[in-house]
This record gives C-alpha cells, sequence and structure tokens, in this order.
C-alpha cells in the first residue's frame, strides 16, 4: 500500500514553489511506485492486498486493494510519471509560468495512481474526477491563448459527461442496496439489462477519457495545449487510466461480458484506429499530431479489449487470455513510446519555440541525440521490428487469427474487417511517423528557429533515453512483459498465456510452437550484424572514400528551402486517397489567368464528421432547450409557488404506483 | 541442427548471389521481347561492383541518418529474404520469424528508404517519399490480408509450415486461394516498383516513385540500395513459389540429392516468373499514380475477401 502513501507525501509537498525539488520529489515517489508495483507482479505467488480507510462515505470507508491489474496499471503510471519528471527537470525551466504547473502536476500523478488502488466506486469516482479537474488545470496554464481556452472548455465538459455516465453505471452495479465496494459488485450477478446498461455506460464514460472515436474531439485539443511533459501524462497515462477503469467494470466488476459487447467494442476499435491515424497524418502541428496518433493507438488497445471480450463469451478461455495481454501489452507500449515523442516535441517545441512543422526542418544536424531517440520513438510507433510497438500488434493479429472458432456470425463477419482495419492504421501509421520524422527532423531548415536550434539539455536528454531503451527491452525480450502481465490476465479470465520464460531463445510463443512464434532478439541480432558485415566488407575491400557535394536534384537545385516537400505535400496522395471518405475533402484550385500576378491558390477543405454531425447538432439542441428554459426565469412568485406544487404531486403520484 | 544451419546458410548466400541475376534476367528478357539485344545476363553484377569501387559522393544537406540508411535497408531485406523457404523447408531460423514479421522487416526497409528521400531536402526525394507511403498504406494491409487467408488455412503462420502443409496436397484447390494469390501478385508487382505500378527504368523524373527516393545516393550506398532492390524482388518470387507452387521444395531432413533437385527447380521457377514478369512488363503501360491507389484496394478487397470466406466457411 506504498502508493497510497505516494499520493499523501505529495499532497503534502504542494506548495512549495522551486522546481527542481518538486520534480525530483515526484521522481523518487514514482520510480519508488514503480517498484512497489513492480515487485508484486514478479512475486511468485501474489496476494491481493486490501485496506480500508476510514474516509469517503460514512457507511463504507474508503476501500484501496492491489491486485495484479492494478499493480500493472500502477507500473505505467509511475513509469510515465518518473519519466515525466526527469525531463521537466530540465524542460520545466523553459516554463513561464511554473507556479501554474507545479502545484497540479503531483497531484495529478496521485490522481492517476489513486484510480488505480481505488477498490470502491465512490473512491474511484472521486479519484477520477480529482484526475480530470487537475489535468484541466494543467491544460489552462497557458489561458491567455483562446485556442487554450476553448480546449479547457471542451475537455471539462466531456470529462464532466464522462464521469457522469461512470456514476451511473456505478449506480446500476450497486443496485439499490448501495453495495459501493467493488468487492460486493463482483459477488452480486447483474442482469442482462443491467450488464448491457452498464457497459454502454462504461464504454462511455471510460471510452470519452481515453478518446474513443466519436468521443476523442476533446483530446487532440487538450492534449497540446498543456506543457510537454504533461501532454506526454495525458497521453501516454491518462488514457491509459482510463482504458483501466473500462477494463476494471467489465472484466472484473460485471464477470464475463455478452458476447455482443465484444462486437460493439471491436467495431469502435477498428474505426478508432483508422480515423485516428488519418487525423493525424493531416495535422502539421506536432504536438496535434501525436494527440490523433494517440487516439489510433486506443483504437488498437480496444480491439484487443474487444476479442478479449469475445473470445470471454465463448469460454475460449486460452484465446480470451491472448488478446487481452496483447491490449495490454499495448497499453505498457504506448505509455513508453508515446511520451518519449512528447518529450521529444517539447524538446524541439524548447528549442525552437515552434510546433509548426512547416517551419522546422534539418533539426537533425542540430539536435543530434533528440533526432535519434525521437526515430527510435517513431520506429517503435509504427510497429516495426524489432521494436516494442511491433510485438503488440503482431500478438493482437495472432488472436484475430483464432477468431474462425467464434460461434457468432455477426463476429466472425466483423472480425477480419477488423483485421484489415488494423492492418491499414499500422500501415498509415508508418505513413504518418515517417512524415512527422521526415519534415521535423530531415531536410533543410525551413525557419531561422530551426536553422539556429540547439541540443536539449541532460535531464531531458536522459528521460527520452531511458525510455528509448525501454522500447527496444520491451521489444527484443518481451517474453518478460507476458509474464508479468500474467496475474492480471490470471484474475481477470482465469486462464494467462503459456509461460515464456521457459521458451529456448528467449522466444514468444502465443499459442504453440507450430503455430507461430517470434524472436526479436534473434530479428535484432540479425539485422545488426548484417548491417556492420555488409559495413565492414564495403569499408574493407571496397571503396569508403566520401565526398560532400551539392544536392544533384537532377541537376535542378532550388536553393530556396521552401521547394522541399511540406506536411501537406507529403500527405496528399493519402488525402487523394481516404480523404474523400473520411473528411469529405475538398479541393478548390484558383489559377488566375495568364498575365494575372496575383498568386495561384490551392484550398482544402477538411471536415471533422465527428463535430458536424454530432457535437454541433447537439450543441444546438442544448442551445435552444436553453432558451425555452430561459422563460422559467422570469416567472411571478404565484406560478412558481404552483410549479413546485404541481412536480411535487407528480412525484408523490410516480411514487405511490412505482411496484416495489 | 547441423543441417539446418547449413541449409539456412546455403539459402543466405542463395539470395544474395541470385537476386541481382534474376533483375537482369528480367531486363534481358524485356529487350528481346522489344526486339533489342539488351545488357549482358551479367551486367547487374558488374554494375554493383563497379559502383561499390566509386566513391559515394553525399549531398551537404543530408543528415546522419542518410549514410546508415542503405545498410539498414539492405539488412532488413536480406534477412527477410533469408527467412522465405527458396529450395528447402527446413531453415534454421524459421521459428524466429513468422510471415508478418518478414513484412514488417520489409516495411522497416521501406520506412527508413522513404527517411532517406525526405533527407536531404529536395522535392524529387519527397515526391518519391510521399507517393511510396500512399502505395505501402494500401499493400501493407492487402499482404496481411493474404497471410491470414493462409494462416487460416494452414492454421499457422509460420513460412515452413504453410509450405509444408501446400506441398502435402491435401488443400486442393479453393476459392480463397485463387482470390489470395491473384492479390499478392498485385501487391508484389506494386512493392518492387514495376510496370504498371512504377518504372524502374524510367529516366522521366516526375512519374518515379522509387527511383525518386534513391535519386540523391551514389557509390557504394546506391550499390547497396539496388541490391536490396533486387533481393525483394527474388524475396516475392519465392514466396508465392513457396505458397502456391510448393513442388520441388525439399522437405527438412531430406537428403542432400533431394536438396539439389529443390535448388534445380527453384533456379527452373526464378527463370519461369522473371519471363513472366517482363512478359508482364512488355504488355501494359504504366498507369497514372492515383489509379494505383484503385489497383491495390482490388487486391485489399480480394485479400479481404478471402480472409471471409475463410472465416465463414470451412470448405473455400
Amino acid at each position: 500500500m506504498l502508493a497510497t502513501g505516494v499520493t499523501a507525501i505529495v499532497l503534502g509537498q504542494r506548495r512549495s514553489p522551486p522546481i527542481i525539488p518538486i520534480y525530483m520529489l515526484c521522481l523518487l515517489l514514482s520510480v519508488a511506485g514503480c517498484a512497489n508495483a513492480g515487485a508484486y507482479l514478479i512475486a511468485d505467488n501474489p496476494a491481493p492486498s486490501m485496506m480500508t480507510l476510514p474516509i469517503g462515505l460514512p457507511w463504507i470507508g474508503a476501500h484501496f486493494a492491489l491486485d495484479g491489474l492494478a499493480a500493472f496499471f500502477l507500473i505505467v503510471v509511475n513509469l510515465g510519471g518518473a519519466a515525466a519528471s526527469l525531463f521537466a527537470l530540465g524542460y520545466g525551466r523553459h516554463e513561464s509560468d511554473p507556479q501554474r504547473v507545479l502545484p497540479f502536476f503531483p497531484l495529478f500523478l496521485a490522481g492517476m495512481n489513486l484510480v488505480c488502488v481505488a477498490a470502491d466506486a465512490f473512491s474511484f469516482l472521486l479519484a477520477w474526477e480529482f484526475m480530470s479537474l487537475t489535468s484541466w488545470a494543467l491544460v489552462m496554464v497557458h489561458h491567455r491563448d483562446a485556442a487554450n481556452r476553448k480546449a479547457g472548455y471542451v475537455y471539462i465538459v466531456m470529462a464532466s459527461f464522462g464521469t457522469l455516465a461512470l456514476l451511473l453505471a456505478f449506480g446500476f452495479m450497486a443496485g439499490p442496496d448501495g453495495a459501493y465496494a467493488f468487492s460486493a459488485m463482483r459477488a452480486h450477478a447483474h442482469s442482462p439489462a443491467i450488464t448491457a446498461l452498464v457497459l454502454v455506460l462504461a464504454l462511455i464514460g471510460a471510452g470519452s477519457k481515453a478518446g474513443l472515436v466519436p468521443l476523442h474531439v476533446w483530446l487532440p485539443l487538450a492534449h497540446p495545449a498543456a506543457p510537454s511533459h504533461v501532454s506526454a501524462l495525458m497521453s501516454g497515462v491518462m488514457t491509459k487510466v482510463a482504458i483501466y477503469g473500462f477494463v476494471r467494470m467489465t472484466f472484473d466488476l460485471l464477470g464475463t461480458p455478452p458476447w455482443w459487447a465484444g462486437l460493439v467494442v471491436l467495431g469502435l476499435g477498428g474505426i478508432t484506429a483508422v480515423l485516428g491515424v488519418l487525423h493525424a497524418l493531416m495535422e502539421h502541428d506536432l504536438k496535434r499530431l501525436l494527440a490523433y496518433h494517440t487516439v489510433e493507438n486506443i483504437g488498437i488497445i480496444f480491439i484487443g479489449i474487444g476479442l478479449a471480450m469475445a473470445f470471454q463469451a465463448n469460454a475460449m478461455k486460452a484465446a480470451a487470455a491472448l488478446a487481452l495481454t496483447a491490449a495490454l501489452f499495448h497499453v505498457f507500449n504506448h505509455s513508453l513510446f508515446k511520451s518519449l515523442l512528447f518529450f521529444g516535441s517539447g524538446a524541439v517545441h524548447a528549442a525552437t519555440g515552434e510546433r509548426d512543422m512547416g517551419q522546422l526542418g534539418g533539426l537533425g544536424r542540430v539536435m543530434p541525440l533528440t533526432s535519434f531517440v525521437f526515430l527510435v520513438g517513431c520506429v517503435a510507433i509504427s510497429a516495426l521490428p524489432p521494436l516494442n510497438g511491433f510485438v503488440s500488434e503482431w500478438l493482437t493479429f495472432q488472436a484475430i487469427l483464432l477468431s474462425p472458432d467464434l460461434t457468432q456470425f455477426a463476429l466472425t463477419v466483423l472480425v477480419p474487417a477488423v483485421g484489415a482495419l488494423l492492418a491499414l492504421s499500422a500501415a498509415l501509421a508508418a505513413a504518418c511517423f515517417v512524415k512527422a520524422y521526415g519534415v521535423t527532423f530531415l531536410g533543410r531548415p525551413r525557419s531561422d528557429a530551426a536553422a539556429n536550434a540547439h541540443e536539449t539539455d541532460r535531464f531531458s536528454l536522459a528521460a527520452m533515453f531511458v525510455l528509448a531503451a525501454l522500447c527496444l527491452f520491451a521489444g527484443i525480450l518481451p517474453g518478460f512483459v507476458i509474464d508479468a502481465l500474467s496475474p492480471a490476465t490470471i484474475e481477470l479470465l482465469g486462464a494467462r498465456m503459456p509461460i515464456q520464460e521457459h521458451v529456448p531463445w528467449l522466444s514468444i510463443v502465443p499459442i504453440a510452437e507450430s503455430r507461430s512464434s517470434y524472436n526479436g532478439l534473434l530479428v535484432f541480432l540479425f539485422v545488426t550484424a548484417s548491417a556492420l558485415l555488409a559495413a565492414w566488407l564495403i569499408h574493407r575491400f571496397a571503396s569508403k572514400e566520401l565526398r560532400r557535394a551539392p544536392a544533384w536534384d537532377c541537376g535542378f537545385p532550388d536553393p530556396s528551402p521552401a521547394t522541399q516537400y511540406t506536411s501537406e505535400s507529403f500527405a496528399q496522395p493519402i488525402r487523394h486517397v481516404f480523404g474523400g471518405i473520411a473528411f469529405g475533402a475538398r479541393e478548390a484550385v484558383d489559377m488566375p489567368s495568364p498575365g494575372d500576378l496575383r498568386p495561384a491558390r490551392l484550398t482544402v477543405t477538411l471536415h471533422d464528421h465527428a463535430w458536424e454531425w454530432i457535437y454541433n447538432p447537439l450543441a444546438h439542441l442544448v442551445y435552444a432547450i436553453a432558451d425555452r428554459l430561459n422563460y422559467l426565469q422570469f416567472l411571478t412568485i404565484r406560478r412558481y409557488l404552483s410549479l413546485v406544487f404541481g412536480v411535487l404531486v407528480l412525484l408523490l403520484a410516480i411514487l405511490a404506483s412505482w411496484p416495489i | 541442427m547441423i543441417d539446418g544451419l547449413s541449409v539456412q546458410l546455403a539459402q543466405m548466400a542463395l539470395v544474395l548471389s541470385l537476386a541481382p541475376l534474376l533483375t537482369g534476367l528480367v531486363r534481358k528478357v524485356k529487350a528481346r521481347l522489344l526486339r533489342r539485344r539488351g545488357p549482358p545476363l551479367l551486367q547487374p553484377y558488374r554494375d554493383l561492383v563497379r559502383l561499390v569501387h566509386k566513391e559515394s559522393v553525399v549531398a551537404e544537406s543530408a543528415s546522419w541518418l542518410f549514410r546508415i540508411v542503405p545498410y539498414l535497408m539492405f539488412a532488413a531485406t536480406w534477412v527477410a529474404a533469408a527467412l522465405v523457404p527458396t529450395f528447402a523447408t527446413g531453415l534454421l531460423f524459421s521459428w524466429s520469424a513468422d510471415v508478418i514479421v518478414i513484412i514488417a522487416l520489409l516495411g522497416s526497409a521501406r520506412f527508413f528508404l522513404a527517411l532517406a528521400g525526405m533527407d536531404v531536402g529536395t522535392s524529387f526525394g519527397g515526391i518519391g517519399s510521399s507517393r511510396e507511403a500512399m502505395i505501402a498504406a494500401l499493400a501493407e494491409p492487402a499482404l496481411i490480408m493474404i497471410v491470414f487467408t493462409l494462416a487460416l488455412i494452414a492454421g499457422s503462420t509460420q513460412l515452413s509450415t504453410i509450405a509444408a502443409l501446400m506441398l502435402s496436397s491435401n488443400v486442393g484447390l479453393r476459392v480463397s486461394l485463387g482470390m489470395a494469390l491473384v492479390a499478392l501478385i498485385i501487391v508484389a508487382i506494386a512493392e518492387n516498383g514495376r510496370i504498371p505500378v512504377d518504372n524502374p527504368a524510367s529516366h522521366l523524373e516526375l512519374t518515379m516513385v522509387h527511383e525518386a527516393m534513391v535519386l540523391e545516393y551514389s557509390g557504394r550506398h546506391l550499390a547497396l540500395i539496388e541490391l536490396a532492390s533486387s533481393i525483394k524482388l527474388l524475396l516475392y518470387v519465392s514466396l508465392i513459389a513457396c505458397v502456391f507452387v510448393p513442388w520441388g521444395l525439399a522437405p527438412a531432413g531430406a537428403p542432400l540429392h533431394v536438396h539439389l533437385i529443390g535448388a534445380g527447380i527453384y533456379l527452373a521457377k526464378l527463370a519461369l516468373a522473371g519471363v513472366l514478369l517482363a512478359l508482364l512488363e512488355t504488355m501494359i503501360a504504366k498507369m497514372r499514380v492515383f489509379r494505383v491507389a484503385d489497383l491495390l484496394g482490388a487486391a485489399l478487397m480480394l485479400g479481404f475477401l478471402a480472409t471471409l470466406l475463410r472465416f465463414v466457411s470451412r470448405g473455400m
């Protein structure tokens, strides 16, 4: 129960102004929390530990518990927290208003920790709301910017809405007796109608926090608005806490989910993955690109969760364990590389003052170390071997290949479609990060700020290198991560993937060796060895001469960096192929007639269907209703009294006729 | 163990040494079909040797990435090709990577090459990279769908297991396999930048995809990239051969003469594939770049339908 201790100390420390001690403390506490949770997962026979504090609701108190699932998510939270604190030791000095960040940063960490260990509905919701509010305060750090204010507004509306959905979900699960402790909910058998309601509400509540399409609209606004280390926490970690909430409610508290839940989650996951990455491809703001890309990864995680639900409903325990392990592995991976990439974007922002990729370029030469770790993050997130992003996608593919055994026809039709969407999103992700890296770090600088940038500070670099090393570790030795996930899957599903520790050569084997296996270590060694061998042979026996010369460019080099491919032009072929369906993209060319001196223009309009089809009509509806209700503000006292009386009679009538 | 190792090493040497020959063969046949004499069969080897001995000219605006990409790309492609059965299924390291990993390795090679195209900061490099990204975004999912079809028939994503099952001839003719074959051929053409998707002999810059990306490369770097491209072509031919025409593949642990026969048959398959490819390239014209999306979309749909058939009916 060290984690609660963590939060207590963090709470006590919040008012001191200096930057270094606070981030140091956060770093130490996060590392301690991580070690604590790690020790729990590695232990041979971990027994869930419980604690009840006499705070919270008077008749139940506040319950806290540490089990396999909570321990795993605590690692994710605290690893991200530790890295963000380390990064902030250097990056935090660039902050213009540190007093607006410092109090909320530890509180935000504490809130996320508390969500993971809460074991009754009241403390869970309290911690959840706490997490939302502190992160909202961090989004609003630079509140003088109108765009940030709008982001904060949209965020707080969506967050309140999500918490409302969760509140109702817990209310339904607790039933009329008010059994708010998780242990009581677990023991309770829920009727199908309640299960259905709770599932939908949990999907709305947790999905809105995680960024599931169409509840994602706040995410690309709010995540980039915060300082970069907070963006990393929000994107890399807070969305994972939302996943935790969903997994906890569906697999643990509700018991075996119905098969159609898997159908819904799979469908939403697939759509989320593809739309997220397409949105990311259309972005030219580096941090917004990363935020949209979080939406894609949330989709991939939900695909794994949906598969696990479908398998679990069909009592295919081994397959369910594989799918859930894949999802949780991706949770871990995404927290690593997304934090890394947000740190990189923060380092770029600190060095150049720019987030717009149209003003960057050529940073690879002035910031070689940052560009190297950013490249590692790009390779990892694009799901390329031998790094970690590939392993979790590979496991998800293996889980999909087990699904012809599902008995429901709707699932057997949907699963291959989702598989296609997953493959599509993986390929588009690679394109997206070729663009992000190529436009930002390669080529020639597009502005003076980019040309005169300097390498970032040591703390920031250390944080990024640690995360990059972890990406490599999880990629070439995935067996250890899979084994560490087994307590969680055993608790939730009563099954686990085969023990990977004893597989020869440290391969991973999802089901059986004859079926499929993968060895990241060997692939990594083979590629490195062949590359080194080729380099050595050529340099030794052929030529190693090198001459620097102006770029060839087919004989027509243009000295202006504006002739380079930009982010928009890179994405143009993909926009051409997918934009019509996904965004209703329209291109309008304004070509002046010969002799006319005005410049030609190309205008591209993209539409976000989520805003136009769902949120704008909804907002109009709310305004319209509010307009009508406005009338109620100007009644006379007699009318108010008769209104009150009428409502009272109505409520009593309902109560009298209620079937008990 | 020793058997497996020797087969593995032989395979690695074989793909490396045969790849330029296949490229040379395609060029030669194409030239003969156009009633030209064409370059000698061994010309690609001579080109490689000459390039390797030249100095490399690197653009002033190139970063560190530009110089390591050729090695990474070559290594990833070679490792991928070493894991596709060519003349025997008993590869020692086949368990270390299944066919999804092989696809992803090729994806890594492409990822780095596309980055190198963006590195110098010229418009041609960008054109190549962005078009390559578009083609890959459609070809890769199509390939994964084809793999799903094969894996669902064979119950495994290991290429050796799939090949062994196809060899055992209790698979028979299936609708889904036919669709997968057509889709795989389309993907192979697109991935290797052959006509009608891209023209490897093009000298008109605006129509180039692959050649535009490597425009700034020279000397040993260019040699490695050319070699990697040849290996990739060989890899796709081997992939199609080992899944759809697996006859002649030596099973694991077979005696030496079976392996030799397997190697002979493999050479025949390569020659046939090279002639067919040259024939196809001579017969049709290159399409506009945005028509490629339709072609690859068709491949994706075929792969998806094939997978769907496997999901809803075991017999198809």
